[in-house]
């Protein structure tokens, strides 16, 4: 029994440090020459304090467009009834099943007939909704009882009343994930910034990191210290809700 | 003040209404549109009918993207059941630093595929990567990893006098590379849903096999594999779909032009992202799109159906 458990923390530790092993490297090349120095010239080499802000902007306000437009349709799908409510819920979901790169070229053309080419604009509109919160959401209104909403109604409180004063203060668990789920999406975002950018005033985190790595493809010590750097707010949000986190993600896994 | 509230509904529906309409049903309609078109930097030409899928079927680099991606499916998605299954079996229960674990495991899943991708092309560098480094001091050969063109079967097999050539010579070396970064990504992920999937088999069928005298291999082939199903079905499916879809770890490791040694790298989205915003040709690039739509549908229609039949099951 007991050289059983020796063995399964052995195997535990074995497969920690392979998984580990990539940021411990990544973090000891950052500070070979130079030290702290690396990370001091990384940020400066290139406008990294640009694509941090353009990061931040960009997550912010697609978070704030995500909260609005999902807690509205999912308080009209999950608690109204009306005709047609079903059918535009599917127009919703059956947008789901297409991943991204399926209508990226299209989506280009569209926003250059916009106009939106290069501009904030495209990094952010086109993510102000997100199907699946707004899907985790509902789900959630669906299970608040209906008397709940007429005791409210009674109440005196109003239609939108009851979403922002009684339906929201009961859903934080789930609007937490859905926080959670955005801005991971959002930070990391490549491919679409990628394409719908060009100057260096817009660049993200994740398109300057790339172009960074081509540029300086022989500079390690710059490369490790710009990616430990990227990484880090993601890495402390992660440690700071690692739990609600892993939970959501094993929830809505085995949920979908 | 009736019509007001009869409306309602539809008014708290209508900003994400207008995001979905334009920046979803509307590209994904105009990818299919396109792909019968002639559509390129000059803009719309006229539809042409089925051309830009005859020019698809015909095309060997089109061809060769997808056997790429098969073999990186085939190689990234075992290899994501297996490792994390097995990481789940350890986890499972009562364990002294189980969260420590789990949290080490998840890392690699919230950090950017940029910055992965960054860090192991500095761990796989041929010449001085730490990898390579690791090697050398057990007393093997460096290998040259993310630039290496040969197929990992031919390299194997070549000190044995075989020398298979075309797809009997596997994946090359390169895209195994990226098989190793994306299972890396994807291990902590699959090992939390199957933990969950495990933690909700009930203790008494353990009972009950032990009372039958079954062995520790015996409850695993006759009460975990079975009950567990589910579970790894979904993580079957939806790593598929995912590997299907890499994309930053291809740019990123072996960057363009090329997609890698010898176009060894080269996936299907990979190929489809060049022909769309390196050449252009959005009419062609549509037609990849939707041969990419419907493998993919199909792999979520299979997981409904069968998604659905477990609901009866449990």
């Amino acid at each position: 029994m007991k050289s059983r458990q020796i063995l399964r923390q052995a195997l535990l530790l074995f497969g920690g440090f392979i998984m580990l092993m990539p940021f411990l490297w990544m973090i000891s090349t950052s500070l070979e020459q130079g030290g702290i120095q690396n990370y001091v010239e990384a940020w400066n080499r290139v406008p990294f304090g640009t694509y941090f802000l353009n990061t931040l902007l960009v997550t912010g306000l697609t978070l704030i467009g995500v909260l609005i437009t999902s807690s509205l349709a999912a308080y009209s799908f999950g608690t109204m009834e009306y005709p047609g409510r079903d059918k535009l819920f599917l127009l919703f979901l059956s947008t789901m099943m297409v991943p991204q790169p399926v209508y990226l070229a299209p989506s280009y053309v569209i926003l250059a007939k916009l106009g939106w080419i290069d501009t904030y604009l495209a990094l952010i509109v086109p993510w102000t909704t997100n199907v699946f919160s707004i899907f985790l959401l509902r789900q959630h209104f669906k299970t608040l009882p209906k008397s709940l909403y007429e005791a409210a109604r009674l109440d005196g409180c109003s239609r939108f009343g009851y979403l922002w004063r009684v339906a929201l203060p009961l859903s934080k668990s789930v609007i937490a994930t859905i926080m959670l789920f955005n801005v991971i999406g959002s930070w990391n975002s490549f491919m679409w910034p990628l394409v719908v950018t060009h100057s260096e005033k817009l660049r993200v985190l994740q398109v300057g990191l790339s172009y960074f790595n081509q540029e300086q493809s022989s500079n390690y010590q710059l490369l490790m210290a710009a990616s430990t750097f990227s990484i880090l707010p993601l890495l402390i949000l992660f440690l700071l809700a690692q739990k609600h986190l892993v939970a959501s993600y094993s929830r809505s896994g085995l949920k979908d | 003040m009736r019509n007001g509230s009869k409306i309602a509904p539809y008014l708290y529906i209508l900003p994400a209404l207008i995001i979905v309409i334009c920046f979803r049903t509307i590209p994904i309609l105009a990818s299919f549109t396109a792909s019968f078109a002639d559509y390129d930097i000059g803009g719309f030409h006229g539809f042409v009918g089925f051309s830009n899928y005859e020019r698809m079927f015909t095309d060997a680099r089109f061809w060769n993207s997808v056997s790429n991606t098969v073999f990186f499916v085939l190689g990234v998605v075992p290899a994501g059941i297996l490792i994390p299954l097995v990481l789940a079996m350890l986890l499972r229960g009562d364990l002294k630093g189980k969260a420590i674990y789990r949290t080490i495991y998840f890392l690699p899943v919230v950090t950017s595929a940029v910055a992965v991708s960054v860090v192991w092309t500095w761990l796989f560098k041929p010449e001085a990567g730490p990898i390579n480094g690791v090697i050398m001091a057990l007393g093997g050969d460096p290998l040259m990893w993310l630039r290496e063109p040969r197929g990992i079967f031919e390299m194997m097999l070549a000190p044995l006098g075989f020398h298979p050539t075309g797809v009997f010579a596997g994946p090359s070396l390169a895209l195994v590379s990226l098989m190793i970064v994306s299972v890396w990504k994807s291990i902590g992920y699959n090992t939390v849903l199957f933990l969950a999937g495990l933690e909700n088999i009930p203790k008494t069928y353990y009972e009950a096999a032990d009372l039958d005298g079954a062995g520790k291999w015996g409850s695993f082939r006759h009460v975990t594999w079975p009950l567990l199903s589910p579970t790894t079905f979904y993580v079957l499916i939806m790593s598929t779909i995912a590997s299907f879809q890499t994309f930053a770890l291809v740019y990123v490791m072996t960057p363009p032009p090329g997609g890698g040694p010898l176009g060894t790298t080269n996936v299907i989205v990979f190929y489809l992202f060049q022909k769309a915003f390196d050449r252009f040709d959005i009419g062609y690039a549509s037609a990849i799109s939707v041969f990419l739509f419907i493998v993919l549908l199909g792999l979520t229609i299979i997981q409904r159906r069968v998604g659905e039949k477990r609901v009866h099951y449990s």
